[in-house]
């Protein structure tokens, strides 16, 4: 692969995750691209590209993302696409597009609402239609398979799952658009019933409607307008077998190999923000990206405080950015995953200057 | 030009029929994915990444499918992305293929859409999930009525494309509809479905896929078959109902238009142009897409099409495939204008090749007629564009 582009975050914002949000996908997301575009500086109608991710499956109707285009204003009409993906990969759509040097500013976004149908009937329409969608695989039950496997790999116990949780709530209680936070007793949390053993409640997301946009600029336009850039260093992402009988569950081979490409393991992470959506989805990944005891892991409260499917991946990149734009930290991490059990994961490299 | 150059050194389609059920999801993608790879003389191992696209999941059934095909397209260990802009799909998938090869980000790269209607009810999809829908047709109607008002089109116009798009799709084995014994007779007496489309001037469902294989600039030289380079791209998209819009000429798709030929060098569409694929579902978008990308001047379009100008052998011959009219695997359709623009180019169009083709355009639309995307391809990476 030739050099890169030096691209940057220069502007990102979420909504407030809710378990059911009250306004449409449209209206939640108006004021989030209106933020980012506020703390970039960029006016919106000087931005060069926008892509957008989200899902038409989650609202229950086609072409769901069609009416998004509301949110983004676009007329006059825009350069403009979009992927049936998280947010992360129209990020990465939209960094590619910015490597062609014709345009210096590109507009993300992912949104979903997830409240208005039920997960346990939805997602088992995103496996293979002839051998596992009948079979009714439904995320949390799939995940429990994982989380089996890992336990009785002796990779993690239920009791380090529960202290992922606890932590997770604890740090989200920091974190404004955080959904499930709180200090919570480990050995209470232990005490709970199983819903899908080995998972107990707190092992498992919460199911949220959100959103996040981030903006992007080349060098020399994030240099003009931003006082401190967190630079994209390194991006990629990777696919696995779909069969989860195929896989290694107790590993995660697209993210290493999506890290590796991206350079995470090539100088030390100091923050990493993690699409963990189940507790025991954290010590894989953080395996497959050589996260040491030393890094933060999700000090935003990550998935498991707030996961806006489609959006949760891109807010975990916009976290990241955070963490150097305002934390002041000098090379972090953000992580997004598709599929079940981590089937498809983008790892996307972020430092100051 | 500070991009890489990007070659179609690849293409591939399936037989397009209104129910493939010899076929899987798996097996269909796969059809068109390994006639690209053998057309570009390649196996699976050279590709580095996949781009697929298709219109809503819904219409078949399956949620973000790309993570169930990951297999069958040999994307394992690879990185994947799944595009989707309503119609337009097709030609966005294309492009942002071609995008990871200009970026330098890879040297070879698979791109591959389909739809496969048999498998689901795309009135039902179209109308959103909900009852009373009026079909695509049922959008696009009161919008052809009025270019027909404002041209003063004669009626004949629209069915005269609908017996010229479906003649060349004879010429086109892998074409959809088989129609050689249609006449404008015929399509006149066909039952009116939405004024002023009667049956046989609306597309078909189709089950079909289209793949490509696309490369960086030492790839299109040591291809084995002549390459297609791509000279443009062009994407816009516009809300799709506002007041004042105007929904026969939408402003995207002339700034999508515009954007596309000043990148290329293109200053007389109709001239520097040899051959254009549109993306036509019905007749009558012939001569507005004609208009609507400045091709032909404001009532020019329908002109063009009376005087026989589009047909195969006239000096702009629109759709020399079939088309939509012919094919309409939906997510694919797109990619097919794209494709079989790249053959013409390359020479590989077979029976329905027009001779001596160097410079094709492409087009898709989708939504509201609000979603736009086009390329320009050419046999030479730096044609004189006389």
């Amino acid at each position: 692969m030739a050099a890169l582009k030096d691209v940057a975050i220069i502007g990102y914002a979420q909504a407030r995750n809710e378990r059911r949000a009250q306004a449409t996908e449209v209206q939640f997301l108006f004021p989030v691209i209106n933020e980012a575009l506020e703390m970039s500086k960029i006016p919106r109608r000087e931005i060069g590209f926008t892509c957008a991710g989200s899902c038409d499956y989650l609202s229950g109707q086609t072409f769901a993302f069609v009416m998004n285009l509301e949110a983004v204003g676009a007329w006059p009409p825009i350069s403009e696409s979009h992927v049936e993906m998280d947010g992360a990969w129209a990020l990465y759509e939209a960094w590619v597009r910015l490597q062609h040097e014709d345009i210096d500013t590109a507009l993300v976004f992912g949104s979903g609402k997830s409240s208005p149908g039920p997960p346990a009937e939805i997602f088992p329409l995103q496996m293979d239609p002839y051998t596992l969608t009948p079979l009714g695989l439904d995320p949390v039950s799939i995940a429990a398979i994982q989380g089996r496997a890992l336990l009785d790999a002796g990779k993690v116990t239920e009791r380090q799952m529960a202290e992922i949780a606890a932590r997770s709530r604890r740090d989200a209680m920091k974190n404004p658009y955080a959904q499930v936070t709180g200090d919570f007793d480990v050995d209470e949390l232990l005490a709970q019933p199983y819903i899908a053993a080995p998972l107990r409640m707190h092992d498992i997301p919460p199911i949220s409607d959100g959103a996040c946009a981030v903006v992007l600029a080349t060098a020399e336009k994030a240099r003009e307008v931003c006082e401190r850039p967190a630079w994209i260093r390194g991006i990629d992402h990777r696919i696995e077998a779909h069969q989860p009988g195929m896989r290694d569950l107790t590993t995660s081979v697209s993210t290493r190999l999506a890290g590796d490409a991206a350079g995470a393991r090539s100088a030390p992470i100091e923050v990493a923000e993690l699409s963990a959506t189940f507790t025991h989805q954290e010590p894989i990944l953080c395996e497959a990206l050589g996260l040491g005891d030393d890094v933060a892991i999700n000090p935003s409260g990550g998935a498991l405080a707030a996961n806006p499917v489609m959006a949760v991946g891109l807010a975990r990149i916009a976290e990241a950015a955070k963490q150097i734009v305002e934390g002041g930290h000098g090379r972090t991490v953000g992580h997004a995953t598709s599929g079940m059990c981590l089937q498809q994961n983008l790892v996307c490299v972020l430092e100051s200057d | 030009m500070s991009h890489e150059p990007c070659a179609i050194v690849g293409f591939g389609q399936t037989k397009h029929k209104k129910r493939r059920d010899d076929l899987s999801l798996p097996g269909l993608v796969r059809e068109a994915a390994e006639r690209a790879l053998d057309d570009a003389n390649m196996t699976w191992t050279d590709i580095e990444a996949v781009v697929i696209g298709k219109a809503p999941d819904p219409f078949e059934g399956v949620m973000m499918p790309e993570l169930s095909l990951a297999d069958a397209l040999g994307a394992v260990g690879k990185p994947m992305m799944r595009v989707h802009t309503a119609g337009s799909v097709g030609g966005s998938t294309s492009i942002v293929a071609s995008s990871l090869i200009m970026a330098r980000r890879h040297k070879r790269v698979l791109t591959v859409a389909y739809e496969k209607q048999s498998e689901g009810n795309a009135q039902w999809g179209l109308a959103g999930g909900r009852s009373g829908g009026m079909g695509a047709g049922g959008i696009f109607a009161p919008w052809m009525q009025s270019y027909i008002r404002a041209s003063g089109a004669p009626e004949h116009i629209g069915w005269k494309v609908a017996v010229k798009d479906r003649l060349n799709a004879t010429k086109n084995p892998y074409a959809h509809l088989q129609l050689p014994d249609i006449t404008i007779e015929k399509v006149r007496e066909s039952p009116m479905l939405w004024a002023p489309i009667h049956f046989l001037e609306s597309c078909p469902s189709s089950d079909g896929a289209a793949a490509m294989v696309l490369t960086d600039e030492e790839g299109g030289r040591a291809a084995s078959k002549p390459p297609a380079w791509v000279l443009g791209t062009a994407m816009r998209s516009e809300l799709g109902s506002f007041p004042g819009r105007d929904t026969v000429r939408p402003q995207a798709g002339v700034e999508c238009a515009h954007m596309l030929y000043d990148a290329v060098g293109i200053t007389n569409p109709r001239e520097q142009i040899d051959v254009a694929e549109l993306y036509v579902p019905f007749s009558w978008y012939e001569p507005m897409w004609l208009e609507g990308h400045d091709i032909a001047g404001p009532g020019e379009g329908w002109k063009m099409v009376d005087s026989g100008e589009t047909e195969l052998t006239g000096s702009f011959p629109v759709n020399p495939s079939g088309g939509v009219l012919s094919s309409n695997p939906i997510g694919a359709s797109g990619m097919l204008r794209f494709g079989e623009a790249a053959q013409q180019v390359r020479g590989e169009a077979g029976e329905h090749q027009v001779p001596g083709a160097k410079v094709a355009l492409a087009q898709a639309y989708g939504g509201a007629a609000q979603y736009f995307a086009m390329w320009i391809v050419s046999s030479e990476l730096h044609p004189s564009l006389s």
